[in-house]
């Protein structure tokens, strides 16, 4: 299990080096693993796929997640465009706030899916607020 | 209950035995900085630029100290003084350190009970009350961070266990916040930051990844380290210094791990190695190139001194004689793991391998956190205090178990099944440890009051007749310092004693122990060790009034300046090799000697004659012998001293203070001035401080 969207995008980019790098290799077994790769792509793709239709809470979950991680590609490239990056704190306080919260939905995401034992599903999203709302607490004292 | 208040009271011996005051050099800058900050506001302490300390560059202290420990205390204060106890800030000051071990007491027993079970949790708790081992940093008195850091140690790893334990997103939470209290507490935070990915990874190898433990790291990692970055003397650290990569690079191996988890239970197993092997191999040396170019374009700074002193114990001795001249950084004597711990010390390698029989995750963290500590406490003595706490906990997980089977009497009070030989065999087995336990007891005791609890700034000795008497050298100086002396007087001092100055004199001064400027400690250091003219032209420049030397020869005081004379020596020989050498400061023959044969730039050093003036004069003709270094030194052997005027000296001599003479109103130097005093025979021994008790010894 695992950050789905992310997932995704790594995983392609992932069988995309692969078969580049083993290019020079011989050619037959980069095409074996080009091809496992390539299972695994869509065997993983279609799990998922399944998992999502049958659970609308997950499908708010990875919309958030994928907002998340363009928010942060935005703040990421926006820095690299303008090559100074001077109140360094906020970028990073913006920045790690889509990463903290990113992890904080994964981890409520494996819950719902398969939870703990010893922590029901209500008590595990109280908790993923209230760590939320410490994050939050602490990015915004950071922007300054 | 009973534990937290033997735990108190075992701390409280120097409090009875001397008086409450505070001890040792650094509390007295918490001392002074607590006091600021009860007189401040919280954001004027953030912003306290110290203009007393460091003259003449200043410090900017609220950015360069770690705010923990003043603010609990402030926080107690104001707390105290809202129900209407109002309460001396000296005294919680002093109190202090006691009462956080009560804290971890009951801390390391749920750190022990979830390891093993509440009877083991009971014991631990018992041992780290009374271990001299943590007792050496928190009698009643020390006032430094380690003092809470120990406590918040233990209840970061506790939340941890638990966290790591349940999967919680709560306890996880709390070992983040309490890992960022540790951050404003103590600069070894970075042992949490670096054990717990180092547990984590431990658990990847062996295959053990849960999602568990992908929700607790997580967690913890991304709340605790954008908390300790607001901390004003951290910053930037967590994602720029090399020490914290290790959790940075753990945090992104568990998504790989998370997803690869994901897709194994999709994929045949066959395949998915594959698949794994592949990806592996490219991370890794994606990683491993990203990392070096960072490294090299200056965007991760390169690890600390003080981190390479930790591989290499001979690092810090070559390039940073700073670092090695703290005894705290030098190894620890085998001897003192006995004194520390006592019986524990054995107990720990049977508790770390009871715990390699049943390997639970939680019993590999405590692993990884005794190894470690075992290493680091050999290169550094300050690390056994991070020793001493999983000391006790795996002692008492061993004698736990141990008491489990011995002390388990059912089957001899069963009629049926009474087998003599088995009574006799427990009987022995615990009667035994219950003689080791009280052996200890006693130990701790005994090393409590006798090694740990004098405040260095008293000593304690005995006068003839037996009976105990006090040598209370330091506080008279500092007394005649801040009474005597003009209010913004400059006051030139080896660093040890930089706190202290600032700290009972009130005065300003050049260096202390903050040690954030090198140079600046070498040109205290130059000038102690420069012939008179140059010397006062030095300290001329940096517009001291006074020099103040420790000077132990009298009573035989070991830690005076003159043994510390090579560190200076060498710290400012490290910036101007040019002009001064330590192999000058050494007879021919290579010794070290304040005797007549002593060699003549050692004779001609400031340091050498503020600290042997008048000397022989005291013995009344008879032989002066430096009780310290064994030595005689003769009245020809002290040089002049004609740019300096004794204005201070202690009762036991401890302490002696010069002021720098005002230039000659007829524009001839000092030493004309004094060559010619001197042929006009009218330079008279102004001395008039009646003889010390000789008998007087430590």
């Amino acid at each position: 299990m695992g950050s789905k969207n992310t997932t995704e995008m790594k995983e392609k980019k992932e069988s995309n080096k692969a078969a580049t790098s083993t290019a020079s290799a011989t050619s037959a077994k980069t095409q074996y693993i080009a091809k496992d790769f390539q299972e695994a792509y869509t065997t993983s793709m279609k799990s998922y796929w399944d998992q999502i239709a049958s659970n609308n809470k997950l499908k708010l979950i990875d919309l958030f997640c994928a907002f998340l991680v363009v928010v942060g590609i935005i703040q990421f490239a926006f820095v690299c465009l303008i090559r100074d990056n001077y109140p360094f704190n906020a970028f990073l306080a913006g920045f790690i706030i889509c990463v903290g919260q990113f992890v904080l939905l994964i981890s409520l995401r494996l819950q719902l899916l398969n939870p703990f034992e010893g922590i029901p599903k209500n008590r595990a999203f109280g908790e993923f607020v209230l760590a939320s709302l410490i994050l939050h607490f602490i990015c915004i004292h950071f922007i300054n | 209950m009973s534990i937290f208040g033997a735990a108190v009271s075992a701390r409280l011996f120097s409090v009875i035995r001397f008086e409450s005051i505070i001890h040792e050099f650094d509390p007295w800058f918490n001392f002074r900085a607590t006091k600021y900050l009860i007189n401040n506001s919280f954001y004027d302490f953030l912003n306290w630029f110290d203009d007393r300390t460091w003259y003449p560059l200043g410090r900017v202290t609220g950015g360069t100290l770690y705010p923990g420990l003043m603010t609990t205390s402030a926080l107690i204060w104001h707390t105290l003084r809202k129900i209407g106890l109002p309460i001396d800030i000296r005294n919680i000051c002093v109190l202090f350190a006691p009462a956080f071990s009560g804290v971890t007491a009951i801390a390391t027993y749920y750190l022990t009970k979830e390891i093993k079970d509440s009877s083991a949790g009971v014991l631990a708790a018992a041992f780290i009350a009374i271990v001299p081992g943590y007792i050496s940093r928190s009698v009643a008195g020390a006032y430094d961070n380690e003092a809470i850091a120990i406590t918040l140690l233990m209840v970061t790893f506790m939340f941890w266990i638990k966290g790591q334990k349940t999967g919680s997103i709560l306890y996880s939470s709390f070992a983040a916040l309490f890992y960022f209290y540790m951050v404003s507490a103590w600069g070894g935070y970075v042992f949490i930051t670096n054990l717990i990915p180092f547990h984590i990874f431990l658990l990847i190898l062996m295959g053990r990844f849960t999602s568990k433990l992908y929700v607790a790291y997580n967690t913890w990692f991304i709340i605790g380290t954008v908390a300790s970055m607001q901390i004003p003397f951290v910053g930037f650290l967590p994602i720029r210094s090399n020490d914290h990569m290790a959790a940075l690079g753990v945090f992104g191996l568990l998504q790989i791990v998370a997803l690869g988890d994901f897709v194994k239970s999709k994929l045949p197993p066959r395949k998915f190695k594959i698949v794994m092997i592949v990806s592996l191999l490219i991370i890794l040396a994606i990683g491993i190139a990203g990392l070096f170019l960072l490294t090299y374009m200056g965007l991760i700074a390169p690890w600390t001194g003080r981190f390479y002193s930790l591989w290499d114990t001979s690092y810090a001795k070559i390039h940073i004689p700073i670092i090695a001249s703290v005894s705290e950084h030098q190894p620890v004597a085998w001897p003192a793991f006995f004194f520390d711990t006592h019986f524990l010390i054995w107990l720990f390698p049977a508790g770390v391998f009871l715990l390699f029989m049943d390997l639970k995750d939680e019993h590999v963290f405590i692993i990884a956190y005794s190894v470690l500590c075992s290493y680091f406490a050999g290169v550094m003595v300050r690390l056994m205090l991070t020793l001493t706490p999983v000391i006790c906990i795996t002692a008492a997980v061993a004698l736990s178990k141990v008491f489990d089977v011995y002390l388990d009497f059912s089957s001899a009070i069963d009629p049926q099944r009474r087998n003599l030989t088995s009574l006799l065999s427990r009987l022995i087995v615990s009667g035994t440890f219950i003689f080791y336990l009280y052996l200890f007891v006693f130990h701790c005791t005994w090393v409590t009051q006798t090694a740990y609890s004098s405040p260095s700034v008293v000593l304690p000795s005995t006068s003839p007749d037996g009976s105990m008497a006090l040598i209370d050298d330091f506080r008279e100086a500092y007394y005649w310092l801040r009474m005597n002396t003009d209010e913004d007087a400059k006051v030139a001092a080896w660093w040890d004693y930089g706190y202290q100055i600032g700290g009972m004199a009130d005065r300003t001064t050049l260096v202390d122990n903050n040690t954030w400027n090198n140079t600046h400690i070498a040109i205290v250091g130059k000038a102690m060790a420069s012939p008179e003219e140059k010397a006062y032209e030095i300290l001329k420049e940096h517009d001291v009034d006074y020099v103040l030397v420790i000077f132990g020869g009298l009573i035989g005081f070991g830690g005076d300046d003159l043994n510390k004379f090579l560190w200076m020596i060498r710290i400012s020989e490290g910036i101007w090799p040019d002009e001064i050498k330590e192999r000058d400061f050494f007879t021919p023959e290579g010794e070290y000697r304040v005797d007549s044969r002593a060699s003549k730039t050692m004779k001609e050093s400031i340091m050498y004659k503020m600290s042997f003036k008048d000397f022989p004069i005291l013995f009344n003709g008879g032989q002066a012998v430096d009780k310290v270094r064994q030595q005689a030194i003769s009245l020809e052997d002290v040089g002049t001293l004609d740019y300096f005027d004794e204005v201070f000296t202690s009762e036991n001599w401890m302490v002696r203070i010069y002021q720098l003479k005002e230039d000659d109103p007829e524009g001839r130097s000092l030493k004309e001035v004094g060559d010619f005093e001197r042929a006009k025979g009218k330079l008279t021994k102004k001395r008039k401080i009646t003889k010390p008790d000789l008998t007087l010894r430590v």
